[in-house]
């Protein structure tokens, strides 16, 4: 036994001793000095998974993005990824204000409750939520809330999508009461009824016998039951489909099948080139700009930030030509400056009906509360004003052309 | 046939060493052995850090400490974490001692969580805290030994397979939390949880956590006198040891069973409770976070002893911790570090081996016999 262990403690002694040798030489040199402003300025961010999720490395992205441009050498920008919806999130984002974090970005809707407490702990530091709904009501002044008009993003998707139903119209492969969507959602609430019913009506404008299903599978990312819903909605006859989920699910599910996909998050056209046609997104690298500047020179940031298409908010991808109906791209841009201009509305109440009637009167539950209390009118001048009281969306009305499968409360 | 007993002789006798169990080891020997190999594990990952990073393995060690205690709030969080993993393992060590396979706690334990978030959403408001609090605990000690005993009645009636009833139990505790998290999310639908804002656990002396810390302290006292010196914990070890011998001299088999059960069910509630009313004031279905699970393995690597799990469980989550923050220093995916723990665990487990068993060179002449 003593044999064993002086042989095991002379091989411990050589293998740390090489590890030491090597370990001097494979010190890294950083790149080249950037022009630094506010040499102690810090940014934390708070990641609900890693690069794994296209909902995560969108953001992930983003923010290497925009703090290379403005500047920013990497031991200012602290990076926490997989925290989860729990005491953890407040844990990090204490732990980021310990290291000296001058704004800290927390990306999961999950993550509110708990960035909320940290803010009320550390007046002095600047707290920036993705999706979140409460900064409005809670009046902290360094509590804030960001989102895009994502909306506008996935009209413009939609107008593609129509496009393509048009294409198999025309050349006879369905019947235009045949032209039916499939979308594959997360949970049944305002952020994805909002997004869906904009996909929608964009394809709507386009192609007017258009109809959808929607297939809820109650979870932001689970690669089997999204591409499950995709694989139901496909057997139900749908010859398009787009999702609301952040794994491959769906689009992988139709890249077997051979049907087109209107993506989002960002490109899946490497993983499938013969069924991708456009996805929308939301760059998040003019905000984290916006927040890092405004707390560099002491400005207040918006309480509630939520910007289109003029700020780079809002993107979509290029278009897959080989998939794509021909024309798609001009008529994305036609429309895109249209609704910059204002000339088009995504929820203008004469191009939709609920339960057979037009709308204009409607109640939204903007401010959040455990009682779900609908408290503001949210239509005026035609159309819905979506993510104008707040950056989050709330747009939760169950239009007639779409039927939902099941429900995921 | 020839040919297969030549080839056995050959392999086993001609091998340069064989295996042998140990009958007895010093106190000293075996820490020994623990140590060097927790030192091997921390070269063998030192190796893999530079082959597969290139970077400076003394440092990312660094790292791993400043991660687990570099502050005077990341020491609480570890504490507070040890505390909710030990009490979990705490809670199916005397199952275990009985030797029935309780892989159930994190079942138990998101039960219990539902009962405390009930209670703080139905009763929160109306009651004040110094009532509501202790009716928390109480309903989620029921609901989590309720749990608990399920498993334990068919396996006393029908001897069902406790492994398979457990496990499966916690898939269905999974999905009633689902249910209600989404019942009772806020807005509405969106999945997320709301926050409890009543019959959350009073702060001590300024430490969010210290409350949690000393209940879970209480509880490892209270489990080793009662394995230790209680006639119920020696009725446990008599069952784990033989059944047989149990009934021979009297015990009751059935009952040990049913009543051990619905102490490690409600133990799992406790820490249920305390992880919605204390950390998180909230419930989702990972709020126990696979914690069910690696309880076990602090268990079984405490070979069930309640004060050298507060090591195991100590050493799991100060692993953790320091290894999300090589990730977060070196942006680094978590799977590296994940890589890195595993390795450690490895080690420390593989070092039970050595423990138990000691390793003999064959010498010269032997090969001569044969």
């Amino acid at each position: 036994m003593k044999k064993l262990i002086s042989l095991l403690t002379v091989a411990a002694m050589l293998i740390a001793s090489v590890c030491m040798l090597s370990a001097c030489g494979g010190e890294k040199t950083e790149g080249g000095e950037a022009p630094a402003a506010n040499a102690d300025f810090k940014i934390g961010f708070i990641y609900l998974h890693d690069e794994n999720s296209t909902y995560d490395k969108n953001f992930l992205d983003a923010a290497t993005e925009a703090t290379e441009a403005l500047g920013l050498k990497p031991e200012q920008v602290i990076f926490k990824t997989n925290i989860p919806e729990g005491n953890e999130c407040y844990e990090a984002a204490a732990d980021l204000v310990d290291q000296g974090c001058n704004v800290v970005f927390a990306n999961s809707f999950g993550h509110e409750p708990y960035m909320l407490k940290a803010a009320k702990e550390f007046p002095e530091v600047q707290f920036c939520h993705a999706t979140g709904t409460t900064a409005h009501t809670e009046n902290l002044p360094n509590f804030h809330n960001a989102f895009a008009s994502i909306y506008e993003g996935r009209y413009l998707a939609g107008i593609a999508a129509g496009m393509k139903l048009n294409e198999m119209i025309e050349s006879g492969k369905i019947t235009a009461d045949q032209a039916k969507m499939g979308y594959v959602g997360a949970y049944t609430y305002a952020e994805v009824i909002s997004g869906y019913t904009s996909f929608y009506l964009g394809a709507k404008s386009v192609c007017p016998s258009v109809t959808m299903e929607v297939q809820f599978t109650g979870s932001w990312y689970d690669e089997a039951l999204e591409k499950e819903a995709a694989t139901k909605l496909l057997s139900n006859k749908c010859v398009l489909i787009s999702q609301h989920a952040d794994s491959m699910g769906a689009p992988t599910a139709c890249e077997n099948a051979g049907v087109p996909n209107v993506s989002y998050n960002g490109s899946t056209q490497s993983a499938c080139p013969n069924t991708f046609i456009v996805s929308s997104r939301i760059d998040w690298a003019p905000y984290f700009k916006y927040i890092i500047e405004a707390a560099q020179k002491g400005e207040t940031i918006a309480v509630d930030w939520c910007e289109g298409f003029e700020a780079g908010s809002v993107k979509l991808t290029d278009v897959n030509e080989a998939v794509a109906a021909k024309g798609t791209k001009e008529a994305i841009e036609e429309a895109k400056a249209k609704l910059i201009s204002g000339e088009i509305k995504v929820f203008d109440t004469t191009t939709f009906t609920v339960e057979g009637k037009a709308l204009d009167s409607y109640k939204a539950d903007v401010d959040t509360d455990a009682d779900y209390e609908k408290d503001t009118e949210v239509i005026a001048d035609g159309y819905f004003h979506e993510s104008e009281y707040r950056s989050a969306p709330y747009f939760d009305l169950q239009i007639d052309g779409i039927t939902l499968l099941n429900s995921m409360f | 046939m020839k040919k297969l007993n030549d080839f056995m002789v050959k392999t086993f006798c001609n091998a340069p060493c064989h295996i042998a169990k140990r009958d007895d080891i010093v106190w000293w020997k075996a820490w020994i052995i623990r140590i060097v190999s927790v030192l091997l594990a921390l070269i063998v990952c030192g190796v893999i850090t530079v082959a597969l990073t290139k970077l400076n393995p003394i440092k990312m060690y660094i790292t791993m400490f400043e991660g687990a205690v570099g502050t005077s709030r990341l020491v609480w969080n570890l504490f507070q974490n040890t505390a909710i993993l030990l009490c979990i393992s705490l809670a199916v060590t005397p199952a275990f001692k009985m030797r029935f396979w309780n892989i159930g706690a994190e079942g138990q334990v998101l039960i219990g969580g539902l009962a405390t978030a009930a209670c703080m959403i139905f009763l929160g408001g109306r009651l004040p805290n110094p009532v509501l609090i202790p009716i928390m605990l109480v309903v989620s000690i029921v609901a989590g030994s309720i749990w608990g005993l399920v498993p334990a009645y068919f396996k006393t009636k029908f001897n069902s397979n406790e492994t398979l009833f457990t496990l499966m139990m916690n898939y269905i505790a999974i999905q009633i939390v689902a249910y209600f998290t989404l019942e009772w999310s806020v807005p509405k639908g969106s999945g997320t949880p709301r926050t409890l804002e009543f019959g959350q656990l009073p702060t001590l002396l300024d430490q969010k956590y210290l409350i949690n810390i000393l209940i879970v302290a209480v509880i490892t006292i209270i489990m080793y006198i009662y394995l230790k010196y209680s006639k119920q914990g020696y009725e446990i070890s008599v069952v784990g040891e033989s059944e047989k011998t149990a009934k021979y001299v009297g015990i009751n088999v059935k009952k040990v069973v049913l009543r051990t059960m619905a102490i490690s069910g409600a133990i799992c509630g406790i820490a249920g409770f305390l992880l919605v009313a204390g950390t998180d004031h909230s419930l989702k279905s990972d709020t126990a976070g696979g914690r069910g699970f690696t309880a076990i393995m602090v268990s079984w690597l405490a070979k069930f002893h309640p004060v050298f799990m507060i090591v195991t469980s100590l050493l799991i989550v100060f692993l953790e911790k320091g290894a999300s923050k090589i990730s977060e220093v070196y942006r680094l995916n978590s799977s590296f570090s994940d890589i890195i723990t595993g390795i450690i665990i490895f080690f420390i487990i593989g070092s039970e081996f050595f423990i138990n068993y000691k390793v003999k060179f064959n010498k010269k002449e032997k090969e001569a016999k044969v």
